[in-house]
């Protein structure tokens, strides 16, 4: 197989298109030899990213659009995924307190903590109305 | 992959739901519903199984985190059976584990519940 490749998808800011997000995901990364804990990792990342958007950056706006870029790079496997509604900071995102979250009936801040750690490298960046989150796994 | 799907059954006068295929933003809707349906109906030993679940993502974790309080105030609980590894690391990645009594098997579950009593 080829050691490059690149892959696009644009999808629907749904929630019910969250399972083919994850699909196309794993589709790619199991071809390419990534293992089935990175596999999971990656599909778990890339599902919180998109409900982000979808929740926050587009509000629920179906008539929006993700689009998803997967490239593989010899071990590296890049996922950008862009949007075009409100930009958000991944950086003010701590690690949530979970007591205190449960004591106030609070939800949230979980997906970017978990995108974090199961990610080898997350950036974040706004351009011209464009929010661009680019991550990265390294295949083991 | 199977259809996420919310089964409810009672055992030893415990509420036990089993969840099936994937919990996620888009599914996650249908668990609040059910917890939501037992505490206004006053049933706070719950149970919930897992051996069935294949994946959870944040969303289905939120919901434990929204009504466990409710449950717990009412002299109940939500206690966690019989995640596969996968679905466990999620739970344990966020700390679940220091506040929820989470277990292999539902029978533990149940044998917390009456020592507690």
């Amino acid at each position: 197989m080829d050691n490059t490749a690149t892959y696009h998808k644009a999808i629907k800011a749904a929630t019910s298109k969250l399972t083919d997000i994850r699909k196309f995901v794993a589709k790619h990364a199991r071809e390419h030899g990534f293992n089935e804990k990175q596999i999971s990792d990656i599909q778990l990342a890339v599902d919180e990213a998109c409900t982000n958007i979808i929740k926050h950056a587009y509000q629920f706006d179906q008539t929006k659009n993700i689009t998803i870029e997967l490239e593989f790079d010899g071990d590296q496997l890049s996922i950008t995924l862009t949007d075009r509604g409100a930009g958000f900071d991944p950086n003010r995102y701590q690690r949530p307190d979970l007591k205190k979250q449960i004591e106030k009936k609070k939800r949230g801040g979980m997906g970017i903590f978990l995108i974090k750690n199961l990610m080898d490298d997350v950036h974040y960046s706004t351009n011209n109305d464009e929010n661009v989150l680019r991550m990265s796994k390294i295949r083991s | 992959m199977k259809t996420f799907k919310i089964e409810h059954r009672n055992s030893d006068g415990f509420e036990i739901i089993d969840l099936y295929g994937e919990l996620d933003a888009h599914t996650a809707s249908q668990l609040e519903e059910s917890l939501k349906n037992l505490i206004s109906d006053q049933k706070s030993n719950i149970i919930v199984n897992f051996r069935e679940l294949d994946y959870i993502a944040s969303a289905g974790l939120g919901v434990f985190m929204a009504y466990i309080e409710d449950v717990r105030t009412i002299g109940g609980d939500i206690k966690l059976s019989n995640m596969n590894d996968k679905v466990y690391n999620v739970f344990d990645l966020l700390g679940f584990p220091t506040l929820y009594d989470i277990f292999d098997d539902e029978k533990q579950a149940i044998n917390k519940f009456l020592s507690e009593s």
